[in-house]
Formats: structure tokens, sequence, C-alpha cells
């Protein structure tokens, strides 16, 4: 793997800050599919495996979440696990609820 | 310093960027003669919507006051009024006529639409050919008032166009302007963030009192918002639950205090970010934000919302590269090089004021090239 140059790591989703439960696909991801996301308020990097498609600007989990465990993105709770989640599953309304409503 | 920008000076100060005639109906049945001074005066905008017929109480003082900034927008020349009865058509008249704007009224009753259309296309026509003649000034950034609201808004949003939007927003405050937030629903979940940037415990406590009766009132309808809000649009961009969507949502506000809590169309009156009581469906917000005064409005999108104003240019911005790529009539600037880190969000600000420059001295908007005039008045509860 390259170790300088402005691309070092061909990322295919981002996360907002370390510590979130989940990132953001920044193109089509397949399942099965390694891939390494950068965390904006850092830089720093991770890697999972696809457990399912994430389409394009949709969730894939980079930490294990039990069902209903909150679920943080942007350093903040976002909704509540309405099923187990897995690193590398795909993250949408089947597995997470609003908090609010 | 000169910032080579020019703008229109209105006699009640303000600053404008477009120079429109416009022809503003009380009530719905008045469209029609509104839309035939148009038609026999091309240059003349006609605005028609729905409402105005026996309204009363607080929603009816709304709708007086969004006609009012509609006709006193700092982006009108002058300003004809139509409705079917003399009394409210010269209350709406007098309030903008308070405001400096020239502007003449004409009601339809004892004369029929055709002889109105007469009456009012003479006015309509001297008005256009008077607007002409009008100059543009030098102008600074600080004098423009900016309004901000994002729409079919997904992850893409929260991750790009919202964070470019605030590196706009910070400069347009620093440089003493005043810019309105609003989506009052839309910031749940992260409404805290809102109070606690606040200027003082009076403005918290109005912004809280505020943000907790529009809860109340979805509340209390006892529906499933899924589908409302988040959008289906949303949801199918990826988003999956309200506070996911308010925080993409409040990245565009900046870093700046909340100075004023402004009622839905109300004029602010304190520079800074302020925020205002609204609807978080596009139209509806950007009219009210409009009637308040703004003159140019930055609009973040993910999945592609195509709205525009008739009087308030909107530009629009997106991070995601596929509606950049498949709805290239409607965005003005596309920032998706942030999700593939090839700009960062500093470069991405400084791309979105150069629109913002060009857009001030002239040039069309996406919305603006496209007819995209959606003058949508917000109707707080039934008519009488």
């Amino acid at each position: 793997m390259p170790t300088q140059g402005r691309c070092v790591v061909i990322h295919k989703f981002l996360i907002h800050n370390e510590g979130d439960d989940v990132g953001v696909a920044t193109e089509d991801i397949a399942q099965g599919e390694d891939v390494v996301g950068i965390f904006m308020d850092t830089g720093g990097q991770v890697q999972v495996t696809a457990r399912g498609a994430v389409p394009l600007s949709h969730k894939i989990a980079v930490h294990a979440l039990r069902e209903g465990d909150e679920v943080t993105e942007y350093g903040l709770r976002v909704g509540i696990a309405t099923a187990d989640i897995e690193p590398g599953s795909y993250v949408h309304t089947h597995n997470i609820r609003s908090a609010r409503w | 310093m000169a910032s080579g920008l020019t703008g229109y000076r209105r006699a009640n100060g303000r600053v404008g960027i477009r120079n429109y005639v416009v022809v503003i109906p009380v009530d719905d049945i008045s469209n029609a003669a509104a839309e035939g001074v148009a038609r026999l005066v091309p240059e003349a905008l006609a605005i028609p919507h729905p409402y105005g017929r026996l309204q009363f109480g607080e929603d009816l003082e709304l709708h007086f006051r969004t006609l009012i900034g509609a006709g006193s927008n700092p982006n009108v020349a002058a300003a004809v009024v139509i409705g079917i009865e003399p009394n409210w058509t010269e209350r709406v008249v007098a309030g903008i006529r308070a405001q400096g704007t020239p502007v003449e009224g004409f009601s339809i009753e004892r004369h029929g639409d055709l002889e109105t259309i007469r009456v009012a296309a003479r006015a309509t026509q001297k008005f256009v050919q008077e607007a002409g003649e009008l100059q543009r000034e030098p102008i600074e950034l600080g004098e423009i008032m900016l309004s901000i609201k994002c729409g079919e808004s997904d992850t893409t949003t929260g991750l790009a166009s919202c964070p470019t939007v605030a590196q706009v927003v910070d400069k347009v405050v620093d440089a003493g302007g005043t810019v309105l937030f609003g989506e009052t629903s839309e910031l749940t979940g992260g409404e805290h963030l809102i109070a606690e940037r606040c200027i003082d415990d009076d403005v918290r406590r109005r912004f809280q009192e505020t943000y907790d009766a529009y809860i109340r009132m979805i509340d209390e309808q006892d529906a499933d918002l899924m589908g409302s809000q988040p959008t289906q649009g949303n949801i199918r961009g990826g988003l999956s639950t309200i506070e996911e969507k308010a925080l993409g949502n409040i990245e565009k506000t900046g870093t700046k205090p909340v100075v004023d809590v402004l009622e839905p169309a109300v004029a602010p009156t304190k520079p800074g970010l302020n925020f205002m009581d609204t609807s978080s469906a596009a139209a509806e917000c950007i009219t009210l934000m409009m009637a308040a005064g703004a003159v140019i409005h930055l609009f973040p999108t993910g999945q592609g919302n195509i709205v525009g104003n008739p009087i308030e240019p909107v530009i629009k911005l997106t991070g995601n590269p596929l509606t950049a790529s498949t709805m290239t009539e409607h965005i003005d600037l596309d920032v998706s090089g942030l999700l593939r880190r090839e700009i960062d969000v500093v470069g991405a600000g400084e791309q979105l004021m150069t629109v913002v420059e060009s857009t001030i001295r002239g040039r069309r908007t996406c919305a603006e090239a496209l007819g995209h005039r959606e003058f949508v008045l917000t109707k707080l509860y039934r008519s009488a």
C-alpha cells in the first residue's frame, strides 16, 4: 500500500467523528467488499468487510451494536438499533429508528 | 475595502440584487387579474397563490405580513397589488408603502377583471419603465441579507454541501451581514446545539418555546412521520431518522451565535445569525425568509430538490455526485469533490462565495433560468 502522496488510500466511506458507529458510503459498496473509511475529524482510518450492499450516501456500520443500543453519528445519538448490527452491516430504517418520533 | 459588488439601494436602506416589478394578488380569486396584467406588461412578475379569503387571527396576520414582505423585499423595485375588495387590498398597499417601495393597489368588485386589468396594467407599465432607470451602486457583502435552508437532504448534505454553506454563513456574519435559518422541526435531535449557541438567556428561552410549540403541534396530530419528516427522498438518500437529518441540517448554520428568534416572515432587526420559526418544506420556508427581506438563498441538496422563488434567487449546491451528474441544470455548484477528499471545505466555501458574488452581480441561478418561482404561503390553520 502506498504511504505517501496526496491520495494515500482510496476510501469508500467517510465517518464524521472517531467514536461514531456508522459511516457514509461515498460510492456504491458491494456485498463482501473490503472497504476503507476515513474519520473526518482525525484523518484516521478503519477497514471493514461489507456484509451487504451499501448504496452511495447510505450508511455502513463500523462497530457492533446490540438491539436497543444508541447509534452514534456526528458524535451524537441519531437513533436506536432495532436489530443487532455487525461491523460492515448496511444501516438504515430496517435496523435503526428515531429515538424522538 | 471595496467588494466589487453592486446592488440596488432601496428607500428603507436595504440592498437588493434584483429589480423586479411584482403584481401581487391579495387573494386566490385575484390571481387571474394579476396574471392578466403580467401578460400585458411582460417584464412584470405576477406571484399567484391559493389563499387570502376568510383567514383570521394569527393566520391572517401572517398572510398580510408575507404579501407585504414580498412587495417590499429589496429585490423589488415596485409593486402592484390587486384584491377582490378595497379594504384588505389597501391594508397590503399601506404595508408596502410604509417600507418606501413604490406601490399602487386595485380592487375588482364594482369594476370586474377586465377594467381592473386595464388600469392596473397602466400603473405596472409605468413602474416597469421607471425600474429600468434605477442604477446599481457599490455595496458591501455585509449589506446582503442571506437565507439558508436545505432540501431533499441525504447523508452527503451533512458531509459536504451544508459544511460548505457554513463557510459562507460565517463570512457574511463576520462582514456584519444578516443570515436567516429556520426549519423548526428539522432541528430535532440537535435542538440543544442551537440552544447552546443562543446569545443570551432571553433568546434561548424564546428559541426553546418556539421549538417546543412546533413539536407539540406535530405530536397533537398523533401521526407516523416516516416519509414526511424525514421525507421519502431523504430515506431514499440514506437518511434513517430525524436526528440524523437534523445534525446534517445544523451543519450549515456555521459557528456564530444565534442573535434573535423571529416569528415567520418577520424582518430581522439584529445583524448576525437569526432563527426564524418555519416549516421545513422548501418553498414555504424560502417564501417566509424572502418576505422577511432575504435577497439571496443558499440551498444545499442531496437527492435534488429543485425549488426556486420568484423574488429571492436560490443557489443550489450538492455533494452527491449522482445528483450533480444527473441534474446538472439544477445544480449551481458541485461540491462532491469533498466526498472524494479532492477539495477541502475551505476551498468549497471559496467556490460557493464565487457563485454568490456572481449571483449578486446578476448571473441567473439555475432555478431562475428554469423559471422556478414557487411562491408558497404558510397557512397556520383552516379558514373560517
